[in-house]
């Protein structure tokens, strides 16, 4: 609001007079923030070359002027003491901490020496991970070139069951790459905590949904953040929210509130199953010579290709199969499936901690939300086959789900299941309902398929296709003629088939044990390992300092990290490339990667160096392709084995992955072509001057069933996201599931191991279902009766910036949050210590008390814990003394089973690790124990090349408040 | 002892959604990170990496939890000064440092005749004021007085940078002594209060409550009312009806 001319002077004589209208600053660069994963459009002020102040950029597609805590914090970020400051060399005992400083000539060499002969006999044994990765189109593409499998980043630990259920089921995914339709949904369920991805976006969603009176619903066992604002909050016992989904849908199903025409159209329930029971065809689609699925059409009663125009589907029926059995709409299935009276309110509501009563109150808020509130866009469109719609209809449903189902070892079909949920509603891709971000929609059969089997694996050549992809059946696993995995995260395997985004959580661990082969370098980026990123924390500290006793050689013989901080991780590498911050970086936020699109709009972004690196550090991604072009990766040369690109900018600018498409979409050709065109050598001088983004709509008529949307498509096309149309069928049954379930059952000719064959039978099933996680089966419940997980504090969640001075006076240590209840049983109160114990170890920690909280559960908030000596901290910050991490009670495997085996403790369909699942018991801590976080860890050295003493006292800003200045205490 | 102006008829203050603040922190460290450079000395920081880091702040998020069992809910009550039109910090203020502006109702602190002696905030019933451990001088919200008239900023940023940041727009900024004003007709359709109003210290800044919660005890909707015939049978034959009105 701006306020008068007028009264800007001051109407009092006796009072003082205040500048009003101070210079804020020199010049602002605006580029984009990497604090979290949300990738907000910012602007830097600059004065005299300092930052003065960042703020949101106005007209970022993103965040659209707002910026969070941590954003806001970025000042102090950029400053940190904890920055690293050059290329080291390990000189102590791995762990110590202990190193000198080289020279990047040295670095590079060294990295080039241990690799060269790695890519020239095994490739393999490079395992190249990287952690809050936001380049993974070029770090993926360095791993293919090296030709190594062994590459993901960090999903597989983070939200991969989200992705994976998503992509097999809707060909999109909630992470940021879909969003509640904020300004027209009446009723907003939140699944779980999920303030971490999309986090901005979502905030000013909810901020829009409650702005406009509209119910916001939470399903969460902690009422914190999001769920603190929700106008109906269902305290779910943690792993359960599949049987409360599957419940849901019963009730809907039961009192006809699901949307049939929008099932028949845009999902494959009309689609013909066969039923063959004992045949190696039960539960495959019916589909004809050319492979396409069949339904059933009710004018004819015979089956028909399911794209043939003007049928109309049956929705049950059936027809005899000449080669035995018969074949039944998967609809039927499906019914059979949700309408049995072990999901009715009343059955799981004990499991599920919430009275039937309410569940059903849940079901008919969804119904009425849906039904009784339908919205009508007068816009025509024209479906993939043709077909005319005058109008859009909107199931005002919205949702939103990630880690809280994710984390769990039955959160891949629980995803699964909430799809099926929003599906049955008719509330994906149209008006109100959830809505997918470009390059969504995208079919897991429009990705590719990973690659890594033993052929495509060669000394010295690339890998043959991409590291990571969507397998569609046993055939595409990543085996060797044994049936052992090829990966050393085991990722493709049997243990994990549908392992989209790897499993970094094992990388460690396999490597140790040798199983199924040990690696000799492990190359990192922005992964702390050594600490908050792994289950089993102290584990993998012991791991990475393991020995070969014949030898004497470290187990992962070389470690090599990039960070821009002083993380606990950096103690346990032997050479280190020091990364940049944020402000001084080229990336891109690439379509061919995790754009920043939205649904109505395409878009990408680019970092810039807003200011030039004052240490010898280096970008990471222009240190890998430095390197890349040392050890002659194609790609990353020329013919004379000169260096194809100078640094990361003249990739960004250059690289093409097919011809006219490269890493931006934006400003290609000379300057005003869009999503395809030659390399503009101007691009990023374009992309600065319009604010570090760009930006395109979609066109009004193909911004809803994007997947069924010719003139989405078409669009899609046009900008270069894939060469031809692709539209595809919602896949509520999956036969890519059903493959894998046939496989345990004895049929063709890849088949798992014995021993896994009863897991795969009950958890690949078709239709989503529930069963319970895996360590509560594991454990004794009496022993260990309750649940223990971690919230993500907004203002520190995703900013690896615990170091943060401003951010660490608001989450500078972590309480465990009790019930009432377990505090009344335990006699403990507020302050009190306790010991929190699980079958792997024990934690001693700072109890609160909180009511909002479901009583079987305990929680706290998620690495805020430090370890003495790193990030700068002083040996008695709060983080070290008091904060702690539940990784030290969650391991990597579940409680042995005495069959030698290695289970997994992580979803059996994609290795998602299971953080969520784990189970604990408490007592009070003896009044005599000191009043310290355990388990407590030796002070990692401080010789490491950063600053060892960091300013006690921090007056950011001094030299700019002239404003009634008198001359400071300090200064006298 | 200081004497407060006649009450301005322009009453510059905030007015906020507890309804929903999800307690982010997002206005708290964008106001330090703003006002740290601006007006008065720095917002210092002791401790910064050490044990018990403290720092000024000019406005803070409390979470509470009101009410118990399935009832209970989690509050974020965002806190700062609330220009009180009878605030007692300027009347204890020894040295005149602590004024209530004239024109527009903000109050502020001159840090040149501020003598660090605390009073003001021992007045403050809302725990408003915080002392800078380092300078010695007594801070406290400035309503952004350097932004929201600030020739330098494009006028749709002339607004305190809490209101800027603010994510799910539970902050805003305007004149509460005009009825009419944006902030004004907010607040009486949603039943803005003042804090703690039994201190007649009468805030400008107001709070919107949060909407009343669907508790576990209402009558539970008989969604199965809505079926004609809630089994399977009469499922299928709901389908069939469907099916042949859809054609």
């Amino acid at each position: 609001m701006p306020l008068n001319n007028a009264l800007k002077k001051s109407v009092n004589s006796s009072e003082p007079v205040v500048d009003v209208s101070p210079e804020v600053s020199d010049e602002i660069r605006k580029t984009t923030c990497y604090m979290c994963a949300c990738r907000c459009g910012i602007n830097v002020h600059i004065r005299d070359n300092k930052i003065r102040y960042i703020e949101g950029n106005k007209d970022h597609p993103i965040n659209k002027g707002v910026l969070c805590a941590k954003g806001s914090a970025g000042i102090m970020q950029h400053y940190s003491p904890a920055r690293l400051k050059q290329p080291m060399r390990r000189v102590g005992p791995r762990g110590s901490g202990e190193f000198k400083a080289i020279t990047w000539e040295e670095a590079l060499q060294t990295a080039t020496d241990w690799l060269e002969p790695v890519r020239q006999t095994d490739p393999k044994k490079l395992a190249f991970f990287t952690g809050r990765d936001q380049s993974q189109a070029l770090t993926s593409w360095w791993a293919q070139q090296f030709g190594t499998p062994n590459f993901a980043a960090h999903g597989g630990f983070c939200s991969v069951n989200m992705a994976a259920g998503g992509i097999y089921t809707v060909g999109g995914a909630f992470w940021e790459f879909g969003a509640p339709d904020w300004d027209r949904t009446e009723m907003f369920v939140l699944f779980g905590v999920a303030e971490d991805h999309d986090s901005n976006p979502i905030k000013m969603g909810l901020g829009k949904v409650k702005g406009r009176g509209k119910r916001v619903v939470s399903v969460n066992p902690v009422q914190t953040g999001y769920a603190a604002i929700s106008d109906d909050w269902y305290g779910v016992t943690p792993g359960t929210d599949g049987l409360l989904i599957m419940s849901l849908i019963r009730e809907l199903m039961f009192s006809g509130n699901i949307d049939i025409d929008y099932l028949r159209r845009y999902t494959n329930a009309p689609w013909l199953v066969i039923r063959n029971p004992g045949a190696d065809d039960d539960g495959l689609f019916y589909r004809d010579a050319d492979g396409n699925p069949q339904v059933l059409d009710q004018k004819t009663g015979s089956a028909v290709p399911h794209q043939t125009r003007n049928i109309s589907a049956a929705m049950h029926g059936e027809i005899s199969l000449v080669n035995g059995g018969v074949a039944v709409p998967a609809f039927m299935l499906i019914s059979e499936t949700y309408m049995q009276e072990a999901l009715s309110p009343e059955a799981v509501s004990p499991k599920v901690g919430i009275s039937a009563a309410r569940i059903r109150q849940f079901a008919a808020d969804l119904a009425e939300a849906a039904f009784s509130r339908e919205i009508v866009i007068d816009q025509p469109w024209t479906d993939w086959k043709g077909e005319k719609h005058e109008k859009m209809i909107g199931r005002p449903v919205a949702m939103h789900a990630m880690r809280g189902i994710s984390a769990h070892s039955n959160g891949f079909q629980t995803c699964r299941a909430l799809h099926l949920l929003q599906l049955m509603l008719g509330s994906v891709e149209v008006p109100g309902g959830w809505r997918f971000k470009p390059p969504y929609p995208k079919p897991p059969e429009a990705h590719p398929k990973p690659a890594g089997k033993p052929n495509q694996i060669q000394a010295g050549r690339p890998l043959a296709g991409s590291p990571l992809g969507y397998v569609l059946g046993p055939d595409d696993l990543l085996l060797d003629p044994a049936g052992n995995p090829q990966r050393i995260d085991k990722a493709y395997s049997w243990d994990a088939p549908m392992a989209a985004h790897g499993l970094m959580h094992m990388v460690i661990s396999n490597a140790v044990a040798g199983d199924p082969y040990h690696i000799d370098v492990m190359f990192m980026y922005m992964a702390n390992m050594a600490w908050n990123s792994s289950m089993n924390t102290r584990g993998v500290m012991e791991m990475l300092t393991e020995k070969d006793a014949s030898t004497g050689e470290y187990k992962i013989p070389k470690i090599i990290y990039s960070d821009a901080y002083s993380s606990e991780m950096v103690a346990y590498a032997d050479l280190i490339f020091p990364d940049t911050t944020y402000l001084e970086r080229h990336d891109a936020i690439s379509m061919l990667d995790r754009p920043i699109c939205e649904a109505d709009a395409v878009a990408d972004a680019i970092r810039w160096p807003v200011f030039e690196p004052d240490r010898d550090v280096r970008g990471f991604q222009s240190v890998l392709l430095d390197l890349g072009a040392r050890l002659k990766l194609p790609g990353m040369v020329n013919d004379d084995g000169t260096p194809k690109y100078k640094d990361y900018a003249d990739y960004i600018v250059n690289h093409e992955r097919k011809p006219g498409i490269g890493p931006l979409a934006g400003f290609r050709g000379n300057g005003d072509r869009s999503g395809r065109g030659k390399p503009n050598p101007g691009q990023i001088d374009q992309y600065i001057d319009n604010g570090a983004f760009w930006h395109k709509d979609i066109p009004e008529e193909g911004r809803f069933y994007k997947m069924a949307n010719m003139a989405y498509q078409n669009f899609a096309v046009e900008i270069g996201i894939c060469d031809t149309p692709q539209p595809y069928t919602f896949q509520i049954y999956s036969e890519v599931l059903q493959k894998f379930q046939l496989a345990a059952r004895g049929y063709g000719d890849v088949q798992p191991p014995k021993h896994l064959r009863e897991q795969i039978k009950k958890c690949f099933t078709p239709l989503p279902t529930w069963y319970a996680p895996f360590e509560e089966v594991a454990v004794c419940e009496d022993k260990f009766p309750l649940y223990a997980l971690t919230q993500r504090p907004m203002a520190m969640y995703h900013s690896w910036g615990s170091q943060n001075p401003w951010l660490r006076q608001i989450h500078g240590h972590n309480p465990m949050f009790i019930a009432p209840s377990l505090a009344k049983k335990h006699k403990i109160v507020e302050g009190d210590w306790i010991w929190v114990t699980s079958h792997h170890g024990r934690i001693r920690v700072p109890v609160a008390i909180m009511e909002g909280l479901n009583e079987k559960t305990i929680w706290t908030w998620n690495a805020i814990g430090k370890r003495k000596g790193a990030w700068q901290l002083e040996d008695d910050a709060p983080e070290v003394k008091k904060g702690f991490l539940l990784n030290h009670l969650i391991k990597e495997l579940l409680p042995p089973k005495g069959d030698g085996q290695r289970w997994l403790n992580s979803d059996p369909v994609t290795g998602q690790a299971a953080w969520f699942d784990l189970k604990v018991q408490i007592t009070k801590a003896e009044p005599h124990e000191p009043k310290v976080s355990y388990p407590q860890f030796p002070a990692l050295s401080r010789s490491n090349g950063v600053n060892p003493k960091p300013q006690k006292t921090l007056r950011y800003g001094i030299e700019w408040t002239k404003q009634f200045k008198k001359i400071s205490k300090a200064n006298k | 002892m200081t004497s407060l102006p006649e009450p301005s008829a322009i009453k510059l203050g905030l007015v906020i959604d507890l309804d929903i603040c999800v307690g982010c922190q997002a206005c708290v460290v964008n106001c330090k990170e703003w006002n740290t450079s601006g007006y008065g000395a720095p917002l210092s920081d002791e401790n910064a990496y050490g044990e018990n880091p403290s720092g000024a702040w000019l406005n803070r998020v409390h979470a509470y939890e009101a009410g118990t069992g399935a009832d209970a809910r989690t509050v974020h009550f965002p806190k700062s000064c609330l220009h009180c039109e009878d605030a007692p910090c300027v009347k204890v203020c020894p040295t005149g440092a602590s004024f209530k502006r004239a024109e527009d109702g903000i109050v502020l602190v001159n840090e040149e005749w501020c003598i660090g002696c605390g009073l003001c905030a021992w007045s403050c019933p809302y725990g408003a004021r915080e002392m800078d451990p380092s300078e010695g001088v007594m801070k406290k919200c400035t309503l952004c007085v350097d932004r929201i008239y600030n020739a330098n900023l494009p006028a749709e940023d002339q607004v305190p940078a809490c209101v800027r940041t603010c994510p799910t727009n539970a902050r805003h900024f305007g004149d509460l002594g005009d009825p009419g004003s944006d902030v004004s007709r907010l607040v009486a359709a949603r039943g803005g209060f003042d804090l703690m109003p039994e201190q007649n210290t009468k805030p400008v800044n107001k709070y919107l409550p949060p909407r009343p919660r669907r508790v576990a005890d209402d009558t539970p909707v008989s969604l199965l009312a809505m079926a004609e015939d809630a089994t399977p049978s009469g499922f299928w034959k709901w389908v069939d009806s469907t099916l042949e009105r859809l054609g």
